[in-house]
This record gives C-alpha cells, structure tokens and sequence, in this order.
C-alpha cells in the first residue's frame, strides 16, 4: 500500500466510490441480461406451443 | 463485401456482438486493472497536488467516456432518424445509463479532488456546470425513454432529447476553452503541444502511460457494456412484441 500521506481519504474514497459504481453498473446489465433472455426463451416457447 | 447495415439486423447483431463480448469485455478488465493498479501502487506523487494525483486515473477516463458516450448516442440517435434501424435507437437506449455513470463518476472524483485542491467541493465554473447539465441530460434521457409505451415515439423523442443536449456534450469538452476562466485547468493530456513532444507542455511519461492505459481500459469497458446492454433491449423489445401479440388473440 503506497503511502498516500494527508490525502489518503481523498485518495481512498475516489477509488472507493468510483469502483463501487462501476461494479453496481457491470452486475446490474448481466443481471438483466439474464433475467430478460430467460424471459424471452419462455415467452417464445410459448407462443411456439400456441403456433 | 458486407455492409455496416447488415449490423441493423438484431439477429446479426447479436451473433456478432456475441463472438466479440468476451474479448472485448476480457480485454477491457485487463487494461483497466492494469492502468489502476500501475498509477495507484507504481506512480510517484505530484510535487504540488502530492498523492491526489493518482485520482486522475479514474476522473480523467470517466469524464472522456461521459462525452463519448453522448456522442455514440448522437451518432446512433442521427441513425435512428435517417435510417431508422431500431438496433440504432436501442443501442443509443443501452449507452444512456452507462454515460450517467461514468459522468457521476467524474463529478464525484472531481468534488473530492478539488475540496483539498481548490479549497471546495464545487464552484459554478463553465466546465464544472455543463458537466452537471450533462448529467442531467443523461438522467431525462433515461426517464424519457421509461416513460413512453411506443417504442418508436420514444426513440423518437429521445433522439430530438440527444441532439440539443449534444450542445452540453460539446460544452464539457470545449468549455475551458471558449470561457478561459474558472478554477478546472484546461485541457492538458491531450493537448496540441504535448502530443507533437513539447516537453512544456507534456504530462510526465510517469503519469501519463498508466493513464492512457486506464483510458483505453474504459473505452472498452464501455463498448462491452453497449454491446451487452443493446443485446438486452432487443429482446426486451422482442418481448414486448411477442407479448403484445398474445394479448390480441
């Protein structure tokens, strides 16, 4: 760990804050990507059962 | 020889973008730890500014990726209204939220790098204010599109919505430039002089390759991420159309 002196908490709480909401932005879109293909792969089923 | 408009076709798209993501997802994690990590732990601290240089790592892409990707959304928003492929507006739909984060982002580093720097966390200075517009814009953006049913009027709207805060795109870019005041420093990595060698004018080698590193690194995690997201919102859209459908029956 670098010695960041008296900024450390600026230092700290950039990254802290910034990968946090790049981690929330990644998880959220392969979260729905997931959830929406599922969804889609039932409703064609679906409508393919239905002809 | 293929088109650039056989992409428009959701399923080419889609297969394509498919063949693509991991490496350019792979690609984007490896350049980005790498930039983080070689100006977090292997950079010295600035003589003036000491260790807060190294949140320059994070702001610098973030804001460069802020106004890029308006402007992917105003490419893809003008395709949209000449051409009109739906991917174009979908994948204009997909960049909005990761455009808001990336502007968050640099205006978050940049309040906690300026308090100890300037003595504040904000000032109404021309860069600083249209950034904050910016990010405004990004938010109607989003709630334009959640708030209208048709697709098609909202892609509609929403790319009238691109164009006109295109002019606060180009704002937090140029603003330093056209109001040579206020506390943010013009700009300084990419300038004229320092690119053609100037030494004056050059970022040190020492900051500047991690840097540009960690540039790169967010460049393509946005593209991952465009391609990703602008895979959900055509079958979200497929979706609707089936379901659509099934209620008509």
């Amino acid at each position: 760990m670098p010695d960041l002196g008296k900024y450390a908490v600026e230092v700290l709480s950039s990254y802290g804050v910034s990968l946090g909401l790049l981690a929330v932005l990644v998880i959220a879109s392969v979260l729905r990507a997931r959830k929406v293909k599922a969804q889609l792969d039932e409703v064609e089923a679906r409508s393919k059962q239905d002809g | 020889m293929s088109s650039i408009w056989e992409y428009a076709n959701p399923k080419k798209f889609i297969a394509t973008t498919n063949r693509l993501l991991p490496w350019v997802a792979g690609l984007a994690l490896v350049l980005t730890t790498v930039g983080l990590v070689w100006g977090f732990f292997l950079t010295p601290d600035d003589f003036r500014q000491g260790s807060t240089v190294k949140i320059i790592y994070i702001h610098v892409p973030s804001a460069m990726m802020a106004i890029n990707a308006w402007a992917m959304m105003l490419v893809t928003s003008l395709i949209w209204i000449v051409r009109r492929h739906h991917v174009s507006a979908l994948a204009a739909r997909a960049a909005a939220p990761i455009g808001a984060v990336m502007t968050l982002i640099a205006l978050a580093t940049g309040a906690i790098w300026g308090q100890p720097m300037w003595g504040t966390w904000w000032e109404w200075d021309p860069r600083l204010t249209s950034f904050l517009i910016l990010f405004l814009f990004y938010l109607g953006y989003m709630a334009l599109w959640a708030a209208i049913e048709n697709d098609d009027t909202a892609a509609d709207l929403t790319a009238i919505l691109c164009l006109v805060g295109s002019v606060f795109a180009i704002l937090s870019r140029y603003a330093v430039n056209f109001w040579n005041q206020g506390l943010h420093q013009g700009a300084s990595v990419l300038r004229a002089g320092a690119l053609a060698g100037d030494t004056e004018e050059r970022v040190s080698n020492v900051f500047a390759t991690p840097l540009f590193i960690s540039m790169a690194g967010f460049l393509l995690l946005f593209v991952a991420l465009v391609f990703l997201r602008t895979q959900t919102e055509i079958r979200a859209r497929r979706m609707r159309a089936l379901l659509a459908r099934e209620r008509m029956i």
